[in-house]
This record gives C-alpha cells, structure tokens and sequence, in this order.
C-alpha cells in the first residue's frame, strides 16, 4: 500500500450548492501533500470529510487500506484554519485533555507534552492561562496539541498564518522533521512559497472538482513551455532584438543583473532544444544570463485555474 | 464513554473553578440569610411600637363590647374630653388616629357617619378590625331594637366541618391537602429556578467553543452528542454541588445566626412564609385537638415515592430543558443571538406552573392534569404536583419514560444542530434555517 489515504469520487451538497464533486485524492506515505485550490474551491470541505466532521454524501475515504472508521480520529491531527484554545484553561491541562480525546492516556500525554514543551523551551507555560499567550505563543502550542498523539497523518489548514518569520521556521523545520520520521502531512493553504518549499505531492481544486493532481515536479514538467531567461550584452540592444524577435517568441524579462543587459524571455518551438538557442546567442552576443523558465506553484495555480474555467 | 467522561469532568472543572461561581457559592447563603434576618428586624421594629388609638363614642354604641388591647394597638376612650379636645390630644401625644362615632337618629345613618382620623394613611388591616368591630356591634343593635334575643342567636351558631377520608378508611383533611399542594408547588419551583440557572449556563458553555474558536478541534476528536452529553451532565454536577453547599451553608448560618441574635427559628417561619389564614387553620386544627390526626396524615403521604420522583424528574426535567438550551447554543454564535429562541423554552415551563396551579388543585387526577403530567414538558411540574395525590407506579413509570426519551431525542437534535451550525459560521439562523439544518445529512 503506498497510499495512506485515499478518496473516491467524494460528493458533498449542501442543500443546493455542491461543495465537492466527485473528488478522488491519492495521498502517497510519508509525503506532504498541498491541498491547493481558491478560496471556496471546497478543500475545507474535503478535509473536514476525513476528519468525519462531516459525511460525504457519496464516495468513500480509506486510511491506509480500510475504509475510515470513528476511531481513526486517534490516527489522525487536525490543526484547522479557524483555530482557538479554552481560554480559560491552563496550559498543560488543556494539551492532557486533548490528547486524552484523541485516545491517549494521561501518563503517555504527559510525558509526551513534556517532550515538545522541552523542546521548545516553553516549560514556564505550562500552568499559564492560554488568555495569558500571545497570538504567536498560542499557535505554537496549538501546533504541540496537533502533533502530540503522534497521528499517522497530519492535516494543517493554513499553518503558518499569525506566525512570525522564526516561528513560521520552526514549525516549517518540525514538519519536514516530522515527515521524515514517517508521518504523512496534508498541507492546505494559500502561500505558494511554502508549497514550493515544503510539499512533494499536489493536488488542485477548483469550484468542487479536482482540475490536477500529482508529484510536484512531474506537473512542473508538465507546466514548462521550453521559455528560456536570457541576459544578453551588446551593443546595439535594439538591433539585437528586433532579430531576435523574427526568429523566436519573445516577451521582455525581468530580473536583476550588475550590467545593461538585454533582458529577454525566448520561448521556442516544443522540438527546439536549449543547446540550440544558446550556440545562436553566443554568435550575436556575448551571453550573461541563461536559464530555463520552470514554473512555479503559484504560476502553475493560476494557469490550471485560468484553463479550468 | 472514556471521553465522556473526560468531557464530563473538564465542564465540572471549569465551571466550579470558575472565580464568579465560587464566589457566588460562598456568597448567596450570607445574603439569603442575611436578608431573612433583616426582614424579621424590620418586621419586629414594626410592630414593637403599640400604636394607640383614641376613639369618642357619642353614639354609645361600644357600651357593651369594647375594644380589646392587644399586643399592637391600644385604645383610649376620650369620649368624655368631646370631639375638638379629643383632636388636640391625639395630635399632642401623637396618637396613630382617632375614631369618631356621632350621634345620630338612626343605625343605618350612623353606620355611614363614623370617622376615621389619623396624619398618615392608616393601615388597612386596622381600618378593617375597626370596621369588623362596629358592623357586629351595630348588628347587635339592631337585634335588640327589632325584638330579637341575641342570646339565642349566638347560640344557634353552629360550627361544620365535612371530616375527609377516603375508602380505606383513612381520615384527611384539609389541611393536608395544603401540606400536598405546597410540596407540589416547591418542587415545580426548585425545578424552574434550577433550570433558568444552570440550563442557561450549559447553553453559555456551548457558545463558548465557538467564540474560542476550539470548536473543530473539538469536533474532530469527539462525537457532539458526546460533547452535548458531557456539558450537559458536567454542569448538572456543578450545580448540584452549589445547591448541596448552599443548603448546608444557609442550615449553618442559620443556626449560629439565631444563637447569635437571639432569634426564635419558628418566629422567624411564622413571619416569612405562614399567611394569617393558614395560621388561623393551625390553630383551629390545634384547638379541636386534631394535631395527632394532622402528624398522622403528614406521615402517611407517599413520602419515599415522593422523594425518590423528585430527585427523578427533577433531574429529567433539567436534563430535557438544558438539552433545548444546549440546542440555542449550538444554533447560535454568541450570547446575544440567543434572544429570539429563549421565549419557546420558557413558555412550556410557564405553562406546567400555571396548569398545575389551576387543574391540579381542583382535581389532581382529572383529565388535564393527568395530560399536562404527561407531556415532556410540562410533566416534571405537573406531575411531581399531582404524586402526593396518589399516582399509579406506572403513570409515573410512563411519564418519567417519555421524558428521559425525549431528552435523548433533543440532545440528539442539538447535537446535529451542532454539527451543521460550525459549516455556517456568521450566518444567523433562523426557525426555516434550523428546520433545513436537521434535515442535512450528517
């Protein structure tokens, strides 16, 4: 099984409006996996399914071979976007509780709250009110709280929002840690800078239907239109690309170089190869900047988006 | 049932370790008790002072039945100073009032010619033993002035009293019909207030997952029947447990509070809860040497099926309620959206106080009451108003049923309301919305 979790054709209505259609995820073992799509798309929706916040009204969802069951919510944390403690209640107590929920017991959440709070140097918040955190501190410990039954598969909805560039990577360097201790992680949100940075596997949703799915870097692949970045020193730059403009297609780049350079995207023909361009540049110019354009998950986003509708 | 449990006791805890709930565990019995001593003093400084009250009876008509002393009024007989010299001393000594009775040629005149002075408006209770007092003696006038021995009359006076009993041959009286119906109402009263109290409490606890945002936390680790469940019952504990120190605090402080101030405990009862009218029963009951017979109707009443279906329906009749408030709260987002669904709540719980006032203290077993003790609703009232009457085991079997049913029933709803209600986040729900809502799949 390289699965741990998979959906089948996952529908859900909510009297008129369909939120999810038809939707079928493979999420592969010990992957982090981007569940991408706009505002609305329905990934709320599908994450809440395999939390069994809800029902799908058809379809099926498997965690790891079998079909889900009420107990899986042991095997399984779930940070969610709107995400909030009892104010009133400590720290360390509440943490206990909750993992105590989540089907631990008291002694094996008490040490293994231990463990995170040591680790991250938070010891003294332990009999603190969560009224009494900041923001930031309190996400910290909702991160603990999520992570500490030690779930087969983790879901974080939005996770580095409200955090600052430190704590952002710290939790960013705990789930890589996490993943390679074995853990599978579903990883929903909007800034594509963590997508590229952290997620093997994508999948895209759009109006309640899944428009893409796969290993990041095949659909990369895939996205790439043979574009090439080039930097180009010469004298006479309008002459050069003007020539270059009969014999490619050309948009004007951007980028930061220390000299006046010609600055140029070439995109060419899907047989043409790079060794090509290059040996025609260098006999026109002298060539400072060369590199192929791969897309990024933010231009794959909204190209899949754009297409889809 | 682990993590209800679990949930049980953190509301239990949160709720008791509450600073405002502590302090007003610690504090409501000082001030129960506090204001029941205040109101035997200001009761007390009432009446310590004996009023007087100047009377001149021209007419001569309290010649043969004066006025009596009592403890609160005393009477001065001034007819001999005249009306204007009688005025001036009731105002120089400062008198409470002074009763004019003119001459006058005729009774019936004189009967709407009597007077009555006084600085301030006189209490009325005095006006009418005052009033009592001159219509027996102008009565007994008139007797005389038509012929009639008034001897004789007095004596044909005679008393009745239709003796009760029922066919076992157990005599009752009335009395004790008072003592049911008293049971009946304190119990539909401890009921109400604890529900109000805790029942709004539970839906408060409810909210609070929403504003706090733990909500989906929550909900992904617990079933919401099982969350509802354990609010419910945790703050059922925390309430019990307020209303156990409550008792034992106000007992205590009762008692140091007599030792104390010197207070007379059944002075005190006497003052606050027995009305003139029932005292006056007592004391006819007393005086016909019937109090053997009264202990022994008190004690013949079903005290152990009352106290059990007390604690029974009382604990039922909380638990259904708390179930419809733990359903606002799961409808709602905050406290102040509350409103528009607090009216159908109270309305049934009114209604089982004012059917059991009317129907079951003019027939305990009759048609309406006996529906109205078997409603959900309204049956934790009506029908602990109807047990020291005497109901069949298995009327109170059926009822008590139908009630733990419907709790369940209502729960469950809450529970799916629940559900449904964190998908719609800031979207006020109304009655069609809710109805929508029940009818979602899962």
């Amino acid at each position: 099984m390289k699965d741990l979790l998979v959906t089948k054709e996952v529908t859900k209505k909510f009297g008129e409006f369909t939120a999810l259609n038809k939707v079928s995820i493979n999420v592969p073992k010990h992957s982090i996996f981007g569940l991408l799509g706009p505002n609305g798309a329905g990934k709320t929706t599908l994450i809440r399914i395999i939390n069994q916040i809800t029902m799908p009204d058809r379809g099926e969802v498997y965690l790891d071979g079998n079909k889900l069951k009420p107990e899986d919510v042991h095997n399984i944390g779930y940070l969610p976007e709107e995400r909030g403690l009892y104010k009133n209640m400590k720290v360390g107590e509440q943490a206990i509780y909750l993992a105590m929920l989540k089907g631990m017991s008291k002694k094996d959440a008490k040490a293994n709250l231990k463990y995170w709070f040591e680790k991250f140097g938070i010891e003294s918040w332990w009999s603190k009110k969560i009224q009494e955190l900041s923001k930031g501190q309190a996400q910290k410990v909702q991160f603990i709280i999520t992570v500490m039954h030690k779930p087969k598969l983790l879901i974080f909805d939005e996770v580095f929002s409200g955090l600052d560039p430190i704590n952002a990577n710290l939790i960013r360097d705990e789930i890589l840690q996490l993943r390679e201790n074995g853990t599978t992680i579903i990883f929903s949100t909007h800034r594509m800078e963590s997508v590229e940075e952290l997620c093997d596997h994508i999948a895209l949703l759009n109006h309640s239907n899944k428009i893409l799915e796969g290993n990041l870097n095949e659909i990369k692949r895939e996205f790439k239109n043979n574009t090439f970045e080039v930097g180009l020193h010469v004298a006479n730059k309008v002459a050069l690309e003007n020539e270059i403009k009969e014999k490619f297609d050309v948009s004007v780049a951007s980028f930061r170089s220390l000299e006046d350079d010609l600055k140029l995207n070439i995109q060419l023909e899907k047989n043409d190869t790079s060794s090509e361009l290059i040996q025609y540049l260098s006999s026109k110019a002298q060539v400072n900047h060369f590199v192929e354009i791969i897309p990024n998950a933010s231009d794959i986003f909204i190209q899949a988006v754009k297409n889809n509708s | 049932m682990d993590k209800l449990k679990l949930i049980i006791r953190r509301e239990f805890n949160a709720k008791v370790r509450n600073k405002s709930f502590i302090i007003m565990t610690l504090l409501a019995p000082f001030l129960m008790v506090g204001l029941m001593f205040v109101i035997v003093y200001l009761g007390k400084a009432n009446d310590s002072k004996q009023k007087t009250i100047a009377y001149v009876d021209l007419a001569n008509l309290l010649k043969d039945n004066k006025f009596e002393d009592s403890e609160s009024v005393k009477y001065e007989d001034l007819t001999k100073v005249g009306i204007e010299n009688a005025k001036k001393q009731t105002d120089n000594e400062n008198y409470y009032g002074l009763l004019i009775i003119p001459k006058k040629d005729s009774l019936e005149l004189l009967a709407n010619n009597i007077q009555f002075f006084s600085q301030k408006t006189p209490n009325m209770e005095m006006v009418n033993i005052l009033e009592k007092k001159i219509e027996n003696n102008l009565r007994t006038k008139k007797l005389q002035y038509l012929g009639v021995n008034v001897e004789r009359i007095n004596s044909a006076r005679i008393k009745s009293e239709i003796k009760l009993s029922n066919f076992s041959g157990e005599k009752s009286s009335k009395f004790i019909n008072k003592i049911k119906i008293g049971f009946g109402f304190f119990a539909g009263y401890m009921i109400m207030m604890f529900i109000i109290v805790y029942g709004t409490s539970v839906m408060r606890s409810v909210i609070e997952e929403k504003t706090s945002r733990i909500i989906e936390v929550i909900i992904s680790s617990v079933k919401p029947f099982q969350l509802m469940m354990g609010k419910i019952i945790g703050n059922a504990f925390a309430g019990l447990t307020q209303f156990a120190i409550w008792g034992v605090l106000i007992v205590i402080l009762l008692f140091i509070g007599s030792m104390i101030f010197g207070i007379d405990m059944s002075e005190m009862q006497a003052n606050s809860s027995v009305t003139s009218n029932q005292m006056e029963m007592v004391k006819e009951m007393t005086t016909e040497n019937n109090l053997q017979m009264l202990m022994r109707e008190v004690w013949s009443l079903p005290w152990t099926t009352m106290l059990v279906s007390f604690v029974l329906f009382f604990l039922c009749g909380y638990l259904l309620y708390s179930g419809l408030y733990a359903a606002i709260g799961a409808a709602v987002d905050s406290e102040t959206d509350t409103q528009q669904f607090m009216m159908p709540v109270m309305l049934p719980l009114m209604l089982g106080i004012y059917v059991g006032f009317v129907t079951v203290m003019n027939d305990p077993h009759g048609l309406v009451a006996t529906i109205f003790s078997f409603i959900p609703f309204t049956s934790p009232i009506v029908m602990l108003m109807r047990i020291p009457f005497g109901v069949p085991l298995w009327q109170i079997a059926l009822s008590l049923g139908l009630l733990i049913a419907t709790f369940l029933f209502i729960v469950f709803m809450a529970a799916k309301i629940y559900r449904v209600g964190i998908l719609m986040y800031g979207k006020k729900p109304s009655y069609k919305e809710l109805y929508k809502w029940l009818r979602y799949k899962g």
